[in-house]
């Protein structure tokens, strides 16, 4: 008797869902609809909740109406125990056959109930899916209109701190890059005792930026990451002396007193004076040289280890008590790794390689976050000076110069890109595991898969159609000035 | 009025000697340095000059005027000047410490109640107590960092980073507190807790009336110890978990680029020191007011 009712309403639910649909497909292909979207998909939402709720109550009152007919069944059959106990043979019939009847309507009442009460689950079951499908389509809509149902979040640990070394990050964070992709990024900076794989393999953050060499160390241990995208191509690691010094070569570090950091910083320096025939255990004294300069100030060491965009410009930042000036770089000659041959890889973003495998939606974040990043590395290279901007806007200590130099210095690091930014140069990845194996710092070559170069080909695909240049075939180094202290 | 007058006579003679204490260790500093540069110690191998001790050029000693000036400097043009990095770091860094502090303090007090209880809990629990300083707080700081991302969720708020260092802090802090306090709480003397027993006072009230109280003497060294390590204990939990904000990575910073700016070291380990001296100064403060009310001399 309810069911028409309940065809209407299916009715209604079916053009709603058409409707909510044709809206959702409506705001992707117009961004301006997309208020009316949502408000369509509340009023959907609305009306499927009314529909369920009319399906519910037709099964209430089916329900009441079983209740009834079995109040009936039992009000007969208590006049026909009357009846019958009273002898009257033509009420017992008459009674009887209004028990049966009572009791075919009890019966018809309790399918009813149970018809509308399916009806009422499917309504509620076709109102979900309804509501389903419209989130979907939303979301379909939102990531082709470049706008989010709801940020990502990705907590992404550095190798240290704040500096140019990551303006790529920050600029990304700071210009909106990530959002853009829907990602609501934390940037972690490093510390002196944070390594930063072991954290992302903890699941203390989702990303990590390392060197290779610490990448491969932790992972020949058990820890279950991969490279995903090798934002440096170039190692940015020198051997500096005094242009007086006579070191022209690896050859002529022969006999001298060679500073280096330790702490996994020298194997670039150990194999190549191996390869130039210098035995690092006999034939130079390799010294433990803090982070910074001084003992090549102060002329303790005749070469020193120097990162091109900190220590080497920090020479450059000091006075030559000689001249009253600034030092010159005409002061110093730079053995560069690079050119050696014995250069390893430096700035990669790894991720966690399980659940890169097992988890859709972590990879999906992996590709919008090298994504970003890789924006944010573009941008830094097209607007050098409001990049360095959002480095001191988000480290007060730093001085201005120093940071520039550094930007500029770590651009030269990635551009030009031989093929495009971040994807692996499988050469340099097998001279860096050479040098790792040979030098003892890895027992074998890493196994099974320890770089992928999937995630960043898509990103740079996404990229590429969005009109940006992924590998800055034009770029070259602009002349930095430095001044005093790097100020 | 006479009494008030005397107070206020010891801390201005206080004052004036803690000011001619810092006045002359610039003279020593100024004087060793210009003895340093009268004698050549950078050339020239001496001894003790410029060897043992460091040498006195401008990069490992700068002058104390230029130390003092740099408070004004900033690090780039139109920056925040040093001084106000140090200040706003020390606030930042003290806030750690004395989070650290309460804390530390809280769980040391209640370790040395509970030891209290039992000889044979003292001789069981304290040799881990004191172990448990031998280890080094550069092990453990990365460990509490990264548990306190990923282990602590289930807390109603947000765990901060550098409630980690807070952590750190109350790890330094609640030794001294312990181990004195344990030593306080068995401070009076046993004709002392017979009295109370032969009033037929309860545990909690020998406690409270007698043994808290007797511990007070014994407890306020071992916090101000607790305040200088609570402070330590956050610079070196800052630099260690790379927490960004505080004098720890203000020292790191500044220290990454000695060779070009050495005043600035100086400056945050000032700052660093400062800092310490609040810390022992309010708990000073505190001890001054409590042991005052109890009749209880302080110092």
């Amino acid at each position: 008797m309810k069911t028409p009712k309940q065809r209407t309403t299916w009715r209604l639910l079916t053009v709603l869902l058409a409707v909510g649909l044709v809206a959702a497909a409506c705001a992707a292909d117009d961004g301006a609809s997309d208020a009316a979207a949502a408000a369509m998909s509340q009023a959907q939402s609305a009306q499927d909740d009314a529909g369920v709720a009319s399906a519910e109550a037709s099964a209430a009152a089916a329900q009441a109406g079983q209740a009834q007919a079995a109040a009936d069944a039992a009000a007969a059959a208590a006049a026909l125990a009357q009846a019958t106990a009273e002898g009257n043979q033509a009420a017992v019939a008459a009674a009887e056959a209004d028990l049966a009847a009572a009791q075919a309507a009890a019966e018809a009442a309790r399918a009813d109930a149970a018809a509308a009460q399916e009806e009422a689950d499917e309504a509620r079951s076709a109102a979900e899916a309804a509501e389903e499908a419209v989130e979907m389509a939303a979301e379909e809509a939102a990531s082709m209109m470049g706008e989010c149902d709801g940020l990502t979040e990705v907590v992404v640990q550095l190798q240290w701190f704040t500096q140019s070394q990551f303006a790529g990050y920050y600029a990304a964070h700071d210009q909106g890059l990530y959002e853009d992709l829907c990602l609501d990024v934390t940037i972690l900076e490093g510390g002196v005792e944070i390594v930063p794989i072991p954290v992302l393999d903890s699941g203390g953050a989702d990303f990590a930026v390392s060197w290779v060499p610490r990448g491969l160390v932790p992972r020949e241990e058990g820890a279950d990451v991969v490279n995903i995208a090798q934002i440096f191509e170039r190692s940015a690691t020198l051997q500096v002396s005094w242009a007086d010094s006579g070191i022209q070569s690896v050859e002529d570090l022969a006999g001298k007193t060679v500073g280096n950091w330790g702490f996994g910083n020298e194997f670039e320096l150990l194999a190549g004076l191996r390869r130039n025939g210098v035995d690092p255990d006999s034939d130079v004294t390799l010294v433990q040289q803090n982070f910074d300069m001084s003992a090549l100030l102060n002329r303790e060491i005749d070469a020193a280890q120097a990162m091109i965009y900190n220590e080497y410009a920090q020479v450059l930042e000091a006075i030559n008590p000689d001249t009253g000036e600034l030092y010159q770089p005409s002061d110093l000659v730079v053995i560069d790794w690079n050119d050696v041959g014995t250069a390893m890889l430096q700035d990669a973003i790894w991720a966690d390689a399980g659940r890169l495998d097992s988890d859709a939606a972590y990879r999906d974040t992996a590709v919008r976050f090298v994504q970003g990043t890789l924006a944010g590395w573009i941008w830094c290279r097209d607007e050098p000076d409001a990049c360095v901007d959002v480095v001191l806007d988000n480290a007060p200590t730093l001085g201005r110069s120093h940071q520039t130099w550094q930007l500029n210095e770590i651009s030269a690091l990635i551009w030009p890109s031989s093929n495009g930014i971040g994807v692996m140069d499988a050469g340099l990845w097998n001279q860096t595991v050479d040098v790792a194996v040979t030098e003892g710092i890895l027992s074998a070559e890493p196994e099974g898969e320890a770089y992928r170069t999937d995630i960043v080909l898509e990103a740079i695909a996404n990229l590429e159609a969005a009109g940006l240049d992924t590998d800055g075939s034009g770029w070259s180094r602009v002349t930095v000035v430095l001044n005093e202290g790097g100020e | 009025m006479a009494d008030l007058s005397s107070t206020r006579r010891t801390r201005a003679r206080r004052t004036l000697i803690f000011a001619a204490f810092l006045v002359a260790l610039a003279l020593l500093y100024t004087g060793y340095k210009a003895f340093g540069q009268a004698i050549d110690d950078s050339q020239r191998d001496w001894w003790v000059v410029g060897s043992f001790l460091p040498r006195s050029d401008d990069k490992n000693m700068p002058p104390v005027l230029d130390i003092l000036a740099e408070f004004g400097e900033a690090p780039r043009e139109g920056g925040t000047t040093i001084g106000r990095l140090t200040l706003d770091g020390a606030l930042f860094t003290l806030r750690e410490a004395a989070v650290g502090f309460a804390a530390g303090t809280i769980i040391g007090l209640a370790i040395a109640v509970v030891l209290l209880q039992s000889r044979r809990a003292e001789r069981g629990v304290l040799p881990y107590v004191i172990a448990s300083q031998t280890v080094p707080l550069i092990a453990i700081a990365p460990i509490v960092v990264v548990w306190g991302r990923t282990g602590l969720e289930f807390l109603p708020w947000e765990w901060q980073d550098w409630m980690s260092v807070s952590l750190i802090a109350t790890y330094l802090t609640f030794f001294p507190v312990a181990v004195n306090g344990l030593r306080g709480l068995q401070s009076p003397s046993p004709e002392a807790t017979e009295l109370m027993q032969s009033y037929a006072a309860s545990r909690r009230q020998i406690l409270r009336r007698l043994q808290l109280p007797a511990s007070l003497p014994f407890l306020f060294p071992a916090l101000r110890i607790a305040a200088t390590a609570s402070v330590v204990g956050a610079i070196v939990g800052e630099i260690s978990a790379g927490v960004r904000g505080g004098l720890g990575r203000l020292i790191l910073d500044f220290a990454g680029k000695y060779i070009t700016g050495p005043e600035r070291l100086y400056v945050a380990i000032i700052g660093a020191c400062i800092t310490g001296l609040v810390a022992v100064g309010v708990v000073a403060a505190a001890e001054r007011l409590l042991l005052a009310r109890r009749g209880i001399v302080a110092q």
